[in-house]
């Protein structure tokens, strides 16, 4: 019942905010339609929608990590914490109730933006159903980096960090917009130990249907996922004792 | 500290015989809290917030609805329930900040400076809904303003450095420090220290 409370309290101030909204859900669709309208305009194959929408959906999840951020870092600054710590709410209530109703967001905008590439052409197969699914843990780590940040940073650097440091680390060390090969040294040594290609590589592989071809991304996902998580819950209970 | 915030260092506080080392959980179930800033959730209504209230402390359906009719009555809330609280004015916020501190109907109730920030009249009418609850509820208030502490406090405490230096009535500590006023007796007792 509490902890249920307060996930609705999280999922209201999430989406009546119209700016999360816009970057959110609308963003992601923008790119897709951007970068898809070029690729109809030129004779080279540089933003196939097969390879483009996995890329996108795991680039959206990237404002998750902002929304969890803002909205935790708002809310110790504000005293809000401050009063439901003094209330019957546990640590485990407040951790869940943070991320739980952030998933579903998570997973709504995935489906949206694979909406968005079923009208631009993709083939209707399983294997969306699939990756729609695989975005799960993904979207675990970027909440759990969201809920990191929330609890040791203050508004404002929440809102430098996540929105524009890890949204412009998601976006070029992710292999979305171009083969990371081609850049190669140490750009591309640097995207392979961040969990941000593998993500992409993941989503891309089961939407292929080369299931074969998850490995090793998703050892690295869910290694970034499960360390994230536990960073998170760290950074949490010590602001919580702050308190 | 005693709203089970910080650990203290040493030592042990009891509010009605619960400790707030051994058994903070039982504390909780008994205070509120109202911090110094208005903490509400500004995206939600007025009615969601005290809802939000109600919620984390497992109120039925049917008390949720009574609690929240009696606390929007009596804080003149009932026209603003369905506004959201982010947009209501200073006062307001605050009138809504004790309002959710009090759905637990708490036997001690936590005010950290309730009436900064407010003009004359949101912080007449705010002092107005604490008198009411003057009476039915313990009122723990920390202040900055010597004249609230006077209208408002049947005992006051002095602290400074977190540290409390002298308790009594207004009129116990003007009779001690031999001065005319409470900010007079306030000043005498904290500058006194100092040296």
């Amino acid at each position: 019942m509490r902890l249920l409370t307060f996930s609705k309290r999280t999922a209201k101030e999430i989406l009546r905010d119209p700016l999360n909204f816009m970057f959110g859900l609308g963003f992601p669709v923008i790119l897709i339609l951007l970068l898809s309208a070029i690729q109809a305009n030129v004779p080279v194959s540089l933003f196939q929608i097969e390879s483009l929408a996995p890329g996108i959906t795991v680039f959206g999840l990237s404002f998750m990590t902002l929304f969890a951020a803002t909205l935790l870092a708002k809310d110790r600054e504000s005293a809000f914490l401050q009063r439901l710590y003094t209330t019957p709410l546990e640590a485990a209530d407040f951790i869940l109730g943070y991320t739980l109703p952030i998933l579903p967001i998570s997973v709504a905008q995935s489906i949206i933006c694979y909406i968005t590439a079923i009208l631009l052409g993709l083939p209707v197969t399983i294997t969306i159903f699939y990756a729609v699914l695989f975005i799960i843990p993904v979207s675990l780590l970027f909440i759990s980096l969201g809920l990191f940040f929330g609890s040791l940073l203050n508004v404002k650097q929440a809102g430098s960090v996540c929105g524009a440091l890890l949204t412009n680390l998601t976006a070029w060390l992710s292999g979305i917009w171009f083969d990371l090969d081609l850049v190669g040294g140490i750009f591309k040594k640097m995207a392979d130990v961040l969990p941000f290609v593998h993500a992409v590589e993941l989503e891309r592989a089961v939407l292929s249907g080369n299931y074969g071809k998850i490995f090793p991304h998703i050892f690295w996902v869910m290694g970034y996922m499960i360390a994230s998580a536990a960073a998170a819950i760290l950074m949490f209970l010590r602001q919580m004792k702050r308190q | 500290m005693l709203s089970c915030l910080i650990r203290p260092t040493g030592g042990d506080a009891f509010l009605c015989g619960n400790s707030i080392i051994s058994t903070p959980s039982r504390v909780k179930a008994i205070i509120g809290v109202s911090p110094q800033e208005t903490a509400i959730a500004p995206n939600l209504t007025v009615k969601e917030n005290l809802e939000l209230m109600c919620g984390i402390h497992s109120f039925s359906k049917d008390k949720m609805k009574q609690k929240i009719s009696e606390l929007a009555k009596q804080f003149d809330l009932t026209d603003m329930l369905c506004k959201k609280a982010g947009k209501l004015s200073g006062g307001w916020q605050r009138r809504l900040s004790i309002a959710m501190a009090l759905i637990s109907e708490p036997e001690i109730l936590f005010l950290d400076e309730p009436t900064l920030g407010l003009d004359v009249i949101a912080r007449s009418d705010l002092w107005d809904c604490l008198r009411a609850l003057k009476g039915r509820i313990t009122i723990i208030l920390t202040t900055h303003y010597m004249e609230e502490a006077e209208a408002l406090s049947d005992h006051i405490g002095i602290m400074k450095d977190g540290r409390l230096f002298a308790v009594g009535t207004a009129d116990e500590l003007k009779k001690k420090t031999g001065t005319d006023k409470f900010e007079d007796a306030f000043l005498n007792i904290v500058k006194g220290v100092e040296k």
